[in-house]
Parts: C-alpha cells; structure tokens; sequence
C-alpha cells in the first residue's frame, strides 16, 4: 500500500512533510519526503491529508466483560477507529474485574479476533478495586496486561498504595493512579465552590484530587518507582507534579480533553453529560492544564472515555454515574486546542502518541520505517458537526454533541489494514 | 403586571418587581382564608397535581388549600422512598402524569435541578415546591410577606438567618430574595456549615451568633438535621444549641420589635427552645399562614386565573 501527497508528521523526529509512505506486511517499508516519483495504481490519495501515526488513548474503559449494553470491546474500538485512535489502554473496572489472567486472557482473545484496534488491557493493582490484596500482576503481566490500576477508586491506605508500587515495579509495570479522597469527594457530584452551592449540589473539592496525588508523588519518590497520575484537573495537583518533577521523581501525568477544553460552567443546567470524576473544574484550573501542556508538565492527553446507557444518564444529576465518552472526539479535540490556544499541533500530538507509548512502554506512535502500520489521514480544514447519530459508541454520553469541529478523520489504518473510512 | 412566567422554579429567576407583585397580591388573597366561605372560583377546571418525593406536610398541605381555596381540583401524589435507580425515572413519572393534562405541577424532590428539568420539558406549569438544596422559592415569598406584613417594608431590615446554610434551600432562596428586595442579610453557623464560595454570596457571614442578634429585625433559625449528625458537621447538640440555638437569653437581647422566624418543622431543644419558640416575637405561625396566600397567588398568577378574586 502507498499513501501519497499528505503531510507526514512523525512525532518521534518532530518532523512534518510532504511525501509518500509505502507500507508492507503490515509494517512501514518506507517514508519518502517530496514522493517516491512515478504515478502508481492503487495508491491512496493523501493530497492536502495530514497523516499521523495512529493515536494511543491511555485511558479507556470498554465496559467489557460485565457491562456490555454500555459498550463492548468491539463497538468501543469502532470508535476509536472513527477518531483516529489505533490502540487503547482499557481499564480494569469491569465485572469480573481484570485482576487475574482469566480475565485479561479474555480481553485479549476477543480483541484479537474481532477489535478493529489494538486493545491494550491494565490489570487491577488490587484484587477487586478493593483496596486491601495485591492482585496477580505477574501472571497478568504473562497474560498481557501493559499496566496496572485501580481506576475509579484510589488505594486508600497509602501503606498498600506503597506495596502495591514497589510490587509492580517487580514486573516493570506502569502504575496509573487515579487520585481520589473517598471521605474528601463524600456525596460530591461536581467541582465544589460557588457554583455548586449555587446549583445546590454537592462538591468534590479540588483537594480532594489533591491530597492523593501529593501522597502518591510522595510514595513515588521514596521508592523510587514511576508513577503516572492519570486525568489531572486542577492547578494544585500540576503544580505538586512539576514541583516533584523538579526534584528528580519520576512522575508523568495526563489530562483529558473535556478538562482542557470545558469548565464548570458547562454544569450549570444539570446536564448529567457534563458529570465525571474527575469534575470539570474552574476557567484558572482549565488554564493552568493549557499552560501544563505547554511546558510538557503534562505529558499525555487520554479520553477517560467512559460509556453509560442513556437511562443511566437520564436520573438526576445527584444520581446519575460519573463519566462522559471521548474516543471518537479524541483527535478533532486536539485540533481544537491547536486552532483555539495557539499549541503546536506536532507537541500535541506527542502527547497522543510517542508520549503514551513510552509511559506504557509499547510499541506504536511513530512514522519511521520498520514501525507498525498504523496510520491515521486526517483532513484538517473539515468543518463537521457531531450528532448522535454519528457516534459509534453504544453510549452517546458526550456534552460534546452539537458541538461544531474542524478536522476530520478520514481513513485509519491498523497494521497496513483499513479499518476506518469516512 | 402581565406575569411573564410559565414556572416557578427559583427566586433566582424572580426581579425585584416581580417579587414585590407577588406580595402585594398575597394581601387580597389572604382576606379570603378569612371568610366564612373561604373559596372563591377562580381556578375552576383546572388540575394541579403535587408531587411529593420527599417528606412533607406543611408545604404539602399549604399547596392544597390554597388550590382548593381557588376551586382548582388538586391531586396529590406522595413517593416513599426518593431513590429512582431503579425503576421508573423521574421524568418518566412526569410524563405520565403529564398525559392526564395537568394545568400545574407541583413538585418537591430531593435533589438539585428535577423541577428546573421538568419546566423545561412539560407544556404544564411548574412549581417547585423544593429541590435538594437548590431552591424553595414559595418559603422565602412567604418569610418576605410576613416580614412585610411586619415591618411595612423589606428595604434596610437586617435579617440574620441562623443554623445549616450548606444544606438550606430555605437559605438560599432567602438570600436570593431579601438582598434583591433591599434587606441586609447575615449568616450565622460554624464553618463545617458554610456553604462553599459563601464569600461570593450577597450576604454577610458570622461563625458567631452573639454579636449578630442586638442588631437584627429578624432571626430566622433553621432546622437542625438530624442526619447531618451522623456526618460529624458538629459534635453534638449540646455544643450546637450552645452556641448557635436561640434561647432566652438570646432572645432577651434582641432589639425592640425585632421577630423570630423558622420554617419548620422545629426541634424544640435543639436549633430553639420552648421559650423561644413560644415567645411573643415569634411570629412562626404567621409564616405558617401567609403561607397560603402566597401559594394561592402564584398557583393564580401561573395558571393565569381570571382577573376578579372576588
């Protein structure tokens, strides 16, 4: 396969120009700026496309096995196919909970035979999210995990969130932790401060995500294992992350775009699309995310897509469950934050790509020849509204509906297969 | 005034001549709970149903006389229980009744947002009769009436509003209206009970209630609720009524003419003592009544009822 004429951006090199890519055996043959020369038949036409390497998403749920009239494993990669996502890391909350190989075996099976896109499972850190025993990470390790997790929860006792560090690290798996004080957050269901009360609603403060992540940079840098703090939301928290980052320990953290491109605001008339853990904050914390993903304290954007039925979503703003998808949206997002705030698409793309790949320590988010065939041809001037309609996941839970984008996914490649196009 | 409102779902939403039509129209409709044949047919034909998902009975109760005092038929609809993760959710509900052609809704649930939900969905007018810590516009019309009726006038009174503010949609309304209608407002409780962003509110704040009772018109006390013990806001009622109850003592420094106001239901003993409550500043029972001149008005100004209340 030939892909010819788009502008080829290769976050490994930093690099972006017009040529052609061939692509063999699933596999990149070759990357030929300015074009290979000579018309050839078959050849995908890129002409005036960006091509990208295939996005990683580090932070996925797919509801699969346990919850699957919210999504599944295959609906959730027809749209992170559809926004230009090639792999994804899902997360361990499902029931049963992936923390044995049993059921990371599972994931991995149905993904091979029927995902469209690289599924990456993270196993439990704990068995059961539970908090209390470490779960059976070596044998999830054998079986295919690419990380470990308790998303969702946060370990509360910073004595197993310790062990749990310090056991991971005997298999070299990334830590993601989801910073959450249960007693601080309490009946909590959106950013605690004026607007809150206002809406006469309870608050999640942002200490709450605060004083977790403080701990878990503290544990971090006295064992000295890496920790990755997924889906950061406030000022505070950034600045405990660049301050520690300074100070030699190994931590690395992700936003998601629904953080850096909405606020609280967006609550104000109960719509249960715009509740998520962790809440949309205030404009000085939104401002502060777009400074971090500036100066490279933030080092990933990952979705936290998180599917519900539409009769969960439809109770009270109190009653209905926390998360809001974002797979489909990840890509035109990122474009938004590039035409809006001024920031070079190439970094932002790292943060999508090479960053998350090294984070996992996987392959994938380059161009270079030798790489995975994962592609992306993403039309940048195309202006497109997104309806419900058009949302491939079984949930439509998106306050992102209506919303008018410019740049589309147009074709997405996995391993020198298509397995997208608009 | 032509009211311009299909619903009532906060005093937020309300100007200050608006709020101020209000109470003025309370005053005729009032005169008729004290006929001998309180009815008069204004709302004849209409349907009002209330819906109650949380406890009550004064609101309840107030909401139905005043409809049946308009001759309007009311229907009342109680939920044990205010849970609906399972089972039928709560804008199903209110579709259904909403298919029998109600002219209003009145409603009382408890979370933030369902009635404001609700307006914006049914063709029907809707009350809210309290949301969650939200909003309870129809108690903070009938403290401002019976303030009024009081005082003559809202402009310049200090009213201190004593007890959970975090948790009040009594408080919240009342801040909204009182400040709006020119009175000063002071909240009184210790910081575990503070709304969060309180500092933004259009109210001043005291941890301390002493220093605020010689100068205010008017004390309202708020309902201790006994759950909140379970959630440690404060040790004990012991300490609580110690420093935030109002007592004798308490009452004795009020200035002269000054009233004690609660919304009920009271828990003698704990947010105020028999003395108190019993005393002749109280005018508790007042509120009780205005109560439903207030709710006949704006059952009347939000069905758009004839002109003549005669």
């Amino acid at each position: 396969m030939w892909i010819n004429g788009g502008t080829i951006f290769d976050p490994s090199s930093g690099t972006a120009r017009v040529g052609d890519i061939q692509v063999k055996d699933g596999l990149i043959e070759g990357v030929h700026p300015g074009g290979a020369g000579g018309a050839r038949a078959g050849a995908v036409d890129a002409k005036g496309l960006w091509v990208l390497p295939g996005l990683i998403d580090m932070h996925v749920h797919l509801r699969d096995p346990g919850f699957e009239y919210k999504e599944d494993i295959v609906s959730g990669s027809r749209a992170a196919a559809a926004g230009g996502v090639t792999a994804m890391a899902c997360m361990p909350n499902t029931d049963p909970v992936n923390d044995n190989p049993s059921v990371t075996r599972y994931i991995v099976q149905k993904a091979a035979e029927r995902a469209l896109v690289r599924v990456l499972p993270v196993g439990a850190l704990t068995k059961g999210l539970k908090g209390t025993e470490l779960a059976e990470m070596g044998l999830m390790k054998e079986a295919g995990i690419v990380a470990v997790s308790d998303d969702g929860k946060s370990v509360e006792s910073a004595a197993m969130m310790r062990r749990a560090l310090e056991y991971a690290a005997t298999f070299g798996l990334p830590v993601i932790t989801h910073c959450q004080d249960r007693g601080l957050s309490g009946e909590g269901v959106m950013n605690e401060g004026s607007l809150s009360s206002r809406l006469g609603l309870g608050g999640i403060p942002a200490a709450c995500e605060d004083v977790v992540v403080a701990r878990d940079v503290l544990l971090s840098g006295y064992t000295g294992v890496p920790v990755h703090i997924t889906h950061l939301s406030t000022k505070t928290g950034l600045d405990i992350v660049r301050q520690a980052r300074k100070s030699g320990v190994k931590v690395t953290c992700d936003a998601t775009p629904h953080h850096l491109l909405l606020t609280e605001e967006r609550t104000g008339g109960y719509d249960t699309d715009a509740k998520m853990y962790p809440p949309l904050r205030t404009e000085e914390d939104r401002r502060a995310l777009l400074k971090g993903l500036k100066s490279g304290v933030i080092d990933c954007i990952a979705t936290d897509h998180a599917p519900h039925a539409k009769d969960e979503k439809d109770l009270d703003f109190d009653l209905a469950p926390f998360g809001i998808i974002g797979l489909q949206t990840l890509l035109p997002a990122l474009m938004l934050l590039h035409r809006e705030h001024a920031l070079d698409f190439m970094d932002l793309l790292k943060k999508v790509t090479v960053n998350p790949a090294g984070i996992l320590k996987v392959e994938g988010g380059t161009l270079s020849p030798g790489a995975r065939a994962d592609i992306v041809l993403f039309d940048p001037g195309k202006e497109w509204v997104l309806n419900e309609g058009a949302v491939l996941s079984k949930s439509k839970n998106t306050p992102f509906l209506g919303m008018k984008f410019t740049g589309m996914v147009v074709r997405t490649i996995v391993a020198g297969r298509t397995v997208f196009a608009a | 005034m032509k009211w311009a409102h299909k619903d009532l779902i906060g005093i937020q939403e309300l100007t200050a001549g608006e709020i101020g039509h209000i109470l003025d129209m309370a005053s005729s409709f009032k005169e008729i709970s004290k006929r001998d044949i309180k009815k008069v047919p204004t709302l004849r034909g209409k349907t009002v149903v209330l819906l109650f998902y949380e406890a009550s009975t004064r609101t309840r109760l107030s909401f139905e006389i005043a409809a049946k005092r308009l001759s309007a038929d009311t229907t009342a609809l109680s939920q044990a229980g205010s849970s609906f993760s399972k089972g039928e959710t709560i804008m199903d509900a209110a579709s259904n009744v909403m298919a029998m052609a109600p002219d209003c809704i009145v409603i009382r649930y408890p979370h933030a947002g369902i009635p404001r939900k609700m307006a914006e969905f049914l063709p029907c007018s809707v009350i809210n009769a309290g949301d969650g810590y939200h909003e309870h516009p129809t108690q903070a019309l009938l403290d401002m009436y019976s303030l009024k009726e009081r005082f003559g006038s809202l402009k310049g009174l200090n009213v201190a509003i004593v007890g959970d503010i975090m948790h009040s949609r009594v408080a919240r309304s009342n801040v909204y209206g009182l400040t709006r209608m020119g009175a000063r407002v002071t909240l009184v409780a210790p910081k575990t009970l503070l709304p969060p962003g309180v500092e933004t509110w259009n109210a001043r704040v005291s941890t301390e209630l002493d220093p605020v009772i010689p100068s205010a018109d008017a004390v309202m006390m708020l309902r201790v609720q006994m759950e909140r013990l379970n959630e440690r806001f404060f040790p004990d009622i012991r300490e609580y009524s110690t420093f935030y109850g109002l007592n004798r003592k308490r009452v004795e420094a009020m200035k002269d003419g000054a009233v004690i106001m609660h919304p009920g239901p009271m828990n003698r003993g704990v947010e105020i003592t028999h003395d108190a409550a019993d005393s002749a500043r109280s005018i508790i029972l007042d509120q009780v009544e205005n109560g439903v001149a207030i709710r006949m008005t704006l059952l009347y100004l939000s069905l758009g009822g004839a002109a003549n209340v005669d």
